[in-house]
C-alpha cells in the first residue's frame, strides 16, 4: 500500500468491496443510458427518454424504482429456491470480474498473477445462473433459452480465451497489471514514447475478443438465448421486479467489465503516454473509463445493427472460423516471440 | 471498385442515421398539426339540425343518440300560419363506440355535422367520452375551411375555388 | 328451433377433432410448444402448435380464430356504404386496398362505372396502401431476425405515406374513401407534389434496407434456403401475391386481368425470383415497393381531369345478382364474392383474404425446420392477423 497511508487489511478490503459495489451499478447505469437508451435511439432516428431529468438521464433510476415496487412473482411450478438464487449467481459473476481489473498502477482490488485466466473463468460462472434460471422457471421458452445459452457460452469461451492468449504470449504475463505495464513499456516500430497498445500487433486477437465477448454477453448477433421474437425473453421470461433488475444489472455490469478487460488487454488500460506515478493513479480511472466507452461503443454498435444468427450457424462460426483463426494467431505470435 | 461487405455497409447506415437529427416529435411539448381533412372529432351546428335522424340511422355502430320535439315558430310572413319546426333536445355521440367512418357527416342533408381535426379529448373515464350537444357545439370553433382541390378536379356549382 | 344440417354436424365434429389434436400436451416423445396466441412473432394472436425434437420441428399446426370479428356476417346486416368502413379493418396496414375490390363488386352489380379520374386516384391510393403495408414488412422482417433498427426506419418512412393517405382521405388507417360510383371527395391542392417527395423518400428507404439487411451476410445465412416453397406446392396451397411470385410464378392480377382500375395505363414490371425461399420473398417485396412508387408517380403525372363521382341514387339499392372481384392486394389475392337480393345491404359476402391461404402452407413448410426458422418463415410469409381471422 501507499507509503503515507497505512490501513489494516480489513479496512482496505472494505473500501475495495464498497468501491466495486458502487462501480457495478454505476457502470451498468452509464452503459445502459449512453448506449441502450441514447445511442440506440439516435441510430433509429428517435430521441429516447427525454422526460426524467435533462435528456432523460434519470430514466433508469425511475425504472429501477419501478422494478423495486413490483410484486415478487414466482411461477406456480417453479423450483423456488433455485429460481430465487439464479439472478444472484449471475450478478455474482459480474461482481467477481471486477476483482482483477486495474484502474491505475496501484488501483486494483487484487493483482492476481493469473488475472486474465481468473476473469475469463469467473465470467463463465454466469452460465450456471442462466441454466438455473431457465430450468427452475418451469417454462418451455426459458428452458430452450437456457440450453442455447449453455451451448453458446461454451462454444465462445474458446475463441475468447484463445484470442487473448496472443496478448498473454506477447506480454509474457497473465497478470492484467503486468499486461498494462508491458504495453506501456513496449516499443512500436522503435518509438518508445507512445508505448505499444496491443490492438495493433494483435488486431486479429482484438476482433476475436470482441466477437467472443459479444457472444458471452448474449448480445445481437449472438442473442439467441434471449431472442425476444423467438423465445420471448429466453431464460428471463418469468422474472419480474427486482429479480429482473438483477439480470439487467448483471447484463450491463458484465458488458462494462468485458469492455474494461478489452481496454486493458488491447488499448493499454489506464496507461496514457507521459503520465507516471501518483498522477497515473488519479488519471487512470478516467483514462480507463474513456477506453471502456470506446470499446463498448463498438460492442453496442454491432448489437443495434445486426440480425442474429441461428444456433447451429453460431456454433459453425465458432468452430469453423473463429477457433482456427485464433490458433493461427497464437502460432504466429509465438513464432514471432521466439524469433524476435 | 470492390463492393464493401454487407456487414460494414450496415454499420455505415446506422452511424449515418445517428449523426442526423432524430425525427421524434416531443408530443406534449410540441405538436404536429393533423391534415385539414383528418377525422378527429365531429362538430355539431345545432341551428342547422332538423332532427331528421338520418345520421343516427346510417351510423354503422349506432353511437348517435337523438331526441327532439315539435314546436311552433312565428310565421315567416306577416299573417301566415305558424311554422312547425323540430327542436333538438338531445344529441349525443358516444366516442367510445364511434368508428370515425364519417358516414353521418356525409348523409346530413342540412350541413349540421362537420369534421374537425382536433384529437385531444381523451378522458379518464369512458363514460365521459359521450359528448352531448353543447360539447359537440363547442367543437364548431375548430372546424377548418374546406380545402381547395387539386388541379383537374371538377368544380361544383356555387363552390368557391 | 333451428334445424341442424348434416353439414353443420360434420363441421362441428371436425372442429372438435382439430381441437383435440392441438390440445394434446404430451405425446410419446418430444416437446409440444405453443407459439402464441400471445407471442411477439405472431404479430397478433395466431397460435402455432409445434412439436419439437430438440430444436427441430416435427409437426406444426396453425390455430387461427383468436381474433375472429365476423366481418362476413356483419356485412349482411349493414348497408353498402357502411360495409366499406368495416372492410377497412381486415388488413389494417394496407386498408385502402381492402375497400377497392368490395366497391368494384358492388359497382359491377349495379352496372355503374366510376369516372376515369376516380379510378386513377383509387389506383394511386391503392398503391400507397401497398407502400404503407410492405414498408413495414421490410423493417419487421429485421426485427423477427433480431435486428432492432430496420423497423424504426420503416415506421419513420411509412409515416410519410400515412400522412399522405390522411391528407387525402381523412383517415390514416381507415380511409373509408371509396364510394359506389366514385370517391368521397377530390384530392386536396398540393397533394401531388407532396406525394412525389414522399416517393423519393421511400426509395431512399429501400436503398437503406438493401445496405442494412439484404446485403448483410448474417441476414443471408438466416434466409437463403430457408422455408423453400416450390412453385407447384405453393400453387396447390393457394399462395398468392409476393409469396408465389418469389417462387418464380409470374402472376399478378393487376397486370394479368382486366380491371377498371388504372394499372393498365402505367409502365411497370412484375418481379419474380426463382428461389422460393425467405430471402426471395423479402427481395420480391422490396422490388414491389420500388415498382409501387413508380406506379404512383406515373398515375399522378397522367391524372385525367373531370368528375370523380358517377350518378348513383342517394339511397343505394343493389339489384339482385352475384359478383366476384379480386385484386392483388399488398398481402396477395384478395377477393369479394357479393350476393345481393336487391336489398340495402349484401345478402351474403364471402371474403377471400390472402393471409388465410398463405398461412395454410405452414404445416407443410414448418416440418423439419429449427425454431428460429419458424420465426423467419412466419415473418417472410407476412400475414396480418385481421386478414387471417377477418
Amino acid at each position: 500500500m501507499t507509503a503515507a497511508l497505512h490501513l489494516a487489511y480489513w479496512q482496505t478490503t472494505t473500501i475495495k468491496v464498497l468501491v466495486v459495489m458502487g462501480v457495478i451499478p454505476l457502470g451498468a447505469l452509464v452503459l445502459a443510458y449512453v448506449f441502450l437508451l441514447k445511442m440506440m435511439s439516435h441510430m433509429q432516428s428517435r430521441l429516447g427518454p427525454m422526460e426524467a431529468g435533462p435528456h432523460g438521464v434519470l430514466q433508469l433510476l425511475a425504472d429501477a424504482g419501478k422494478f423495486l415496487q413490483k410484486e415478487d412473482v414466482f411461477p406456480e411450478r417453479a423450483d423456488r429456491a433455485v429460481f430465487a438464487l439464479a439472478p444472484v449467481v449471475v450478478l455474482m459473476s459480474a461482481f467477481l470480474l471486477y476483482v482483477v481489473i486495474p484502474a491505475g498502477p496501484r488501483l486494483t482490488v487484487s493483482n492476481l498473477d493469473t488475472g486474465v485466466f481468473f476473469a475469463l473463468a469467473v465470467s463463465s460462472l454466469s452460465v450456471l445462473g442462466v441454466l438455473m434460471a431457465g430450468w427452475s422457471s418451469a417454462n418451455k421458452y426459458s428452458l430452450i433459452g437456457a440450453l442455447r445459452a449453455a451451448g453458446q457460452l461454451i462454444a465462445y469461451e474458446l475463441p475468447l480465451v484463445l484470442g487473448v492468449v496472443g496478448v498473454v504470449i506477447q506480454a509474457g504475463t497473465m497478470s492484467l497489471q503486468g499486461i498494462v505495464q508491458a504495453q506501456a513499456h513496449g516499443a512500436l516500430l522503435g518509438f518508445k514514447t507512445l508505448g505499444e497498445p496491443y490492438i495493433l500487433p494483435q488486431a486479429l486477437g482484438f476482433v476475436l475478443f470482441i466477437v467472443g465477448a459479444q457472444a458471452e454477453l448474449t448480445q445481437t448477433p449472438f442473442d439467441m438465448p434471449l431472442a425476444e421474437t423467438e423465445l420471448v425473453a429466453g431464460y428471463m421470461v418469468e422474472y419480474t421486479g427486482f429479480r429482473f433488475l438483477f439480470f439487467f444489472m448483471a447484463e450491463f455490469g458484465t458488458a462494462f467489465a468485458f469492455a474494461a478487460i478489452g481496454a486493458t488487454l488491447f488499448l493499454g488500460g489506464w496507461y496514457v503516454p507521459g503520465v507516471h506515478g501518483t498522477a497515473a493513479d488519479v488519471l487512470g480511472p478516467f483514462v480507463l473509463g474513456a477506453k471502456i466507452m470506446l470499446v463498448s461503443f463498438f460492442i453496442f454498435w454491432f448489437r443495434f445493427t445486426y440480425p442474429r444468427f441461428r444456433e447451429d450457424q453460431l456454433q459453425a462460426v465458432a468452430w469453423k472460423y473463429l477457433i482456427p483463426l485464433a490458433l493461427v494467431n497464437i502460432l504466429v505470435t509465438g513464432l514471432l516471440k521466439v524469433v524476435v | 471498385m470492390a463492393e464493401l461487405p454487407g456487414l460494414i455497409k450496415g454499420l455505415g447506415v446506422t452511424l449515418r442515421t445517428m449523426l442526423r437529427p432524430a425525427v421524434t416529435v416531443q408530443y406534449p411539448h410540441e405538436k404536429e398539426t393533423p391534415p385539414t381533412r383528418s377525422r378527429g372529432v365531429i362538430a355539431l351546428k345545432e341551428e342547422n339540425c332538423t332532427v331528421c335522424m338520418l345520421c343516427a340511422r346510417s351510423c354503422p355502430d349506432w353511437c348517435i343518440y337523438i331526441e327532439g320535439h315539435k314546436d311552433k315558430a312565428p310565421p315567416r310572413r306577416e299573417g301566415g300560419k305558424p311554422r312547425t319546426i323540430q327542436l333538438l333536445d338531445r344529441f349525443d355521440i358516444d366516442y367510445g363506440l364511434c368508428m370515425y367512418c364519417g358516414i353521418c357527416v356525409e348523409v346530413c342533408p342540412f350541413d349540421a355535422l362537420f369534421w374537425s381535426p382536433e384529437y385531444e379529448y381523451s378522458e379518464v373515464s369512458i363514460a365521459e367520452l359521450l359528448h352531448d350537444k353543447e360539447r359537440l357545439g363547442d367543437w364548431m370553433k375548430t372546424v377548418p375551411e374546406p380545402l381547395a382541390l387539386e388541379a383537374g378536379a371538377e368544380v361544383k356549382k356555387g363552390a368557391k375555388n | 328451433m333451428a334445424v341442424v344440417t348434416e353439414f353443420q354436424k360434420a363441421a362441428y365434429v371436425a372442429g372438435q377433432a382439430a381441437d383435440a389434436r392441438v390440445n394434446v400436451e404430451i405425446e410419446a416423445e418430444g416437446m409440444t410448444l405453443n407459439i402464441g396466441p400471445q407471442h411477439p412473432a405472431t404479430h397478433g394472436t395466431l397460435r402455432i402448435v409445434v412439436r419439437l425434437d430438440g430444436e427441430q420441428v416435427v409437426w406444426a399446426e396453425p390455430v387461427c380464430g383468436y381474433m375472429h370479428r365476423g366481418y362476413e356476417k356483419l356485412t349482411e346486416v349493414r348497408t353498402y356504404p357502411q360495409v366499406t368502413t368495416l372492410v377497412n379493418r381486415i388488413d389494417w396496414l394496407g386498408s385502402f386496398a381492402n375497400e377497392v375490390p368490395f366497391i368494384l363488386a358492388a359497382e359491377k352489380l349495379m352496372d355503374v362505372e366510376a369516372p376515369p379520374r376516380a379510378q386513377w386516384i383509387r389506383t394511386a391510393l391503392f398503391e400507397l396502401g401497398r407502400l404503407a403495408n410492405i414498408t413495414l414488412f421490410l423493417g419487421d422482417m429485421g426485427v423477427q431476425l433480431g435486428a432492432l433498427t430496420p423497423v424504426f426506419y420503416a415506421f419513420r418512412d411509412r409515416e410519410h405515406v400515412l400522412n399522405l393517405i390522411e391528407a387525402a382521405t381523412g383517415g390514416r388507417f381507415h380511409p373509408n374513401y371509396d364510394r359506389i360510383g366514385g370517391l368521397k371527395e377530390d384530392l386536396p391542392k398540393g397533394w401531388v407534389t407532396e406525394v412525389k417527395s414522399a416517393m423519393s423518400r421511400i426509395r431512399t428507404f429501400c436503398d437503406e434496407m438493401e445496405d442494412l439487411l439484404v446485403g448483410n451476410e448474417i441476414f443471408e445465412t438466416r434466409t437463403r434456403g430457408i422455408g423453400l416453397v416450390p412453385a407447384a406446392v405453393g400453387l396447390e396451397y393457394g399462395l398468392s401475391g409476393a409469396n408465389i411470385r418469389a417462387s418464380g410464378v409470374d402472376w399478378d392480377i393487376r397486370r394479368d386481368e382486366d380491371s377498371p382500375l388504372a394499372w393498365k395505363h402505367c409502365d411497370w414490371k412484375v418481379w419474380t425470383h426463382p428461389d422460393g425461399d425467405c430471402f426471395a420473398r423479402y427481395w420480391v417485396r422490396l422490388q414491389e415497393v420500388r415498382e409501387a412508387t413508380k406506379i404512383v408517380e406515373q398515375l399522378l403525372d397522367g391524372l385525367p381531369s373531370g368528375p370523380i363521382q358517377a350518378k348513383v341514387p342517394r339511397i343505394i339499392k343493389v339489384p339482385a345478382g352475384e359478383a366476384w372481384v379480386h385484386t392483388d392486394n399488398p398481402l396477395g389475392e384478395m377477393g369479394y364474392y357479393v350476393v345481393s337480393k336487391g336489398g340495402l345491404g349484401p345478402f351474403r359476402t364471402k371474403i377471400r383474404t390472402p393471409s388465410f391461404s398463405n398461412i395454410s402452407i405452414l404445416p407443410w413448410l414448418l416440418r423439419g425446420v429449427y425454431v428460429p426458422d419458424v420465426i423467419t418463415i412466419l415473418a417472410s410469409l407476412y400475414f396480418i392477423l385481421g386478414d387471417i381471422d377477418r
